[in-house]
């Protein structure tokens, strides 16, 4: 795949950005170039990132927040400047409402677990949509068996995007909780989260976004959003697996019982009484991720250096252009056509189960996702058993875009 | 594309094109659903048993070429035989959609050859395999649903 001279119309130097992301230059499946177009599921590293992540192995080891010693006190020190770098990057009010987790998954059990059953009783309600994840399903879905609470889902229209009117006839004085993503990983739907928080808010509910798939493409500003809560994950804006973070207002965040129980979460402890540590650390027990967390900060100071705006620019023109390019094959159907899309795209071949796609493209190098893309209710609503999906980072190009084409091309000669 | 060609062989093609059995069965004595969470596979198997004999085997369901083809070559080679052939033929598929030794020839697999591509394909054993397992089940009769995870 040669990216030379791809400086993108978009003003991004697409050629030194793939410079930065060593594993994009490694052949695969016998020596074809990989096209890493699964970046839903998880995203490619820059070496700056991967650099961080060595130095403090190298240089700064050491427990968090416990030793009084030199490497202790860097750790540390590294530690909280993450923390202070994710707070700039979505524009919290205060490092306190930063909560270090294992990723977004965790963020939204948290919430359910110790907001939830705090907050939520018999007959109360939850709102989610149907382009959840399977992780903003299931979290609620638990409450709501252990608290006898309903669980109500905001319909989808057949382009995938919420049905803001429905989504207001569901809100009511039981609603407690309103949770949705800012944009779905199975079809890329971008939802009208500013709308959708004012109204839930209107109707006296707390806000919780899931931005997995928020913080990789859009500008977040969680103070302008106004949400109570936004949760998302390290590895899918470039940064390690196995950490998040949970985003929470400090005076619900300071309303909540401990979730998990431990080190580092209190004060002090006698068997007579335990008083529990301040925000954040209230809901940080045991010993942190610390490398992931200092590997987030560095991947979110590459994407601040390069500028959403820009990585999100570029983006959209591979999508458009992809999305064009798809739709010249016959027989290929978008799963997924919202006006507002992040860059994925989800699609069935007619005669050939996504599955095989994913085979046959994978013999090619090219590398999608193909299933259910954990969210099973939202193929149901779309009459499908599973779609191919491909997903693009700042690092793709336009001839990836034309890679996957003739790669599917490929896949009709196999199964004609 | 030699080692797809492999993969998917006309046989494979064929079966995934115009599954036979693809049906239930009225008179099925036990039926066993089967899943792959990974992908979203899920089949549902009918036997019909007398005695030792499988009288009929039919199934319905969706999954990709690997996985539909297989269920239909399985439901047209297990019928007539015996239980004992059943599990003996699912030992010998085995074996030869891991690429372990000591599978018969292809002569003797017969329609089974077909998929001795999947070998070179691990993340697709378990779709060759999914029916099979169903299948298992529904002769052991000790369960209603069956998973690949």
């Amino acid at each position: 795949m040669s990216a030379v001279l791809q400086q993108t119309n978009t003003g991004l130097d697409i050629d030194r950005i793939r410079r930065d992301f060593p594993i994009l230059t490694q052949p695969v499946r016998g020596g074809r170039p990989l096209v890493y177009l699964d970046n839903a599921a998880t995203t490619q590293k820059p070496r700056q990132m991967i650099d961080r992540i060595v130095r403090y192995y190298t240089e700064e080891n050491a427990n968090v927040h416990r030793g009084v010693h030199y490497l202790s006190e860097t750790a540390t020190d590294s530690y909280e400047k993450a923390r202070t770098t994710v707070k700039r990057f979505i524009n919290a009010r205060d490092e306190k409402e930063i909560v270090f987790t294992r990723g977004t998954t965790e963020g939204i059990n948290l919430v359910a677990q110790s907001w939830g059953r705090k907050n939520i009783g018999a007959g109360d309600e939850i709102v989610i949509t149907a382009i959840e994840h399977h992780s903003n399903i299931v979290p609620w879905q638990m409450l709501c068996e252990e608290k006898g609470s309903r669980l109500l889902i905001v319909p989808v229209n057949d382009e995938g995007e919420v049905i803001l009117e429905e989504f207001e006839k569901l809100l009511s004085p039981r609603t407690k909780i309103v949770s949705f993503g800012h944009a779905s990983n199975a079809l890329g739907t971008i939802n009208p989260i500013r709308k959708m928080i004012a109204l839930a808010k209107a109707a006296g509910a707390v806000t919780l976004i899931d931005g997995a798939q928020g913080v990789p493409h859009l500008h977040v500003d969680v103070r302008d959003l106004d949400c109570d809560f936004y949760a998302f994950s390290a590895h899918k804006v470039y940064g390690p697996t196995g950490t998040g973070v949970l985003y929470g207002k400090e005076s619900i965040l300071d309303a909540m019982p401990p979730w998990q129980g431990g080190g580092d979460m209190i004060l002090s402890v006698s068997f007579e009484k335990t008083t529990y540590n301040a925000l954040p650390y209230k809901f940080e027990a045991g010993t942190p991720n610390i490398e992931g967390v200092i590997g987030l900060a560095a991947a979110l100071d590459y994407v601040s250096a390069i500028g959403i705006d820009t990585i999100a620019a570029h983006e959209q023109d591979l999508l458009h252009y992809a999305t064009k390019r798809m739709l010249e094959i016959d027989g290929l159907r978008i799963i997924g056509t919202a006006a507002e899309k992040a860059s994925v795209i989800s699609f069935v071949l007619e005669g050939v189960h996504p599955h095989d796609i994913g085979t046959i493209l994978d013999e090619q190098g090219i590398a999608i996702r193909t299933g259910h893309h954990c969210a099973q209710p939202l193929m149901l609503r779309f009459n499908v058993p599973a779609t191919g999906r491909a997903s693009f980072a700042m690092y793709n190009t336009r001839d990836e875009a034309d890679a996957l084409v003739d790669g599917l091309h490929k896949v009709i000669e196999v199964f004609r | 594309m030699s080692d797809l060609r492999e993969l998917y062989q006309q046989v494979i093609l064929d079966h995934n094109k115009n599954p036979r059995n693809f049906h239930e069965l009225p008179n099925a004595t036990k039926s066993v659903d089967g899943y792959n969470p990974l992908c979203g596979d899920h089949y549902k198997i009918y036997v019909e048993v007398e005695g030792d004999t499988i009288k009929d085997i039919g199934f319905t369901g969706n999954g990709c070429a690997i996985s539909k083809a297989s269920a239909s070559v399985m439901s047209s080679s297990l019928k007539g035989k015996s239980t004992a052939e059943a599990h003996q033929l699912f030992d010998v598929f085995h074996k030869l959609v891991t690429g372990e030794p000591g599978s018969l020839s292809t002569a003797e697999l017969g329609r089974l050859a077909a998929f001795s591509g999947v070998s070179e394909f691990p993340a697709r054993v378990k779709c060759a395999t999914l029916a099979w397992h169903t299948l298992n089940s529904a002769l052991e009769g000790d369960k209603e649903t069956v998973s690949t995870e």
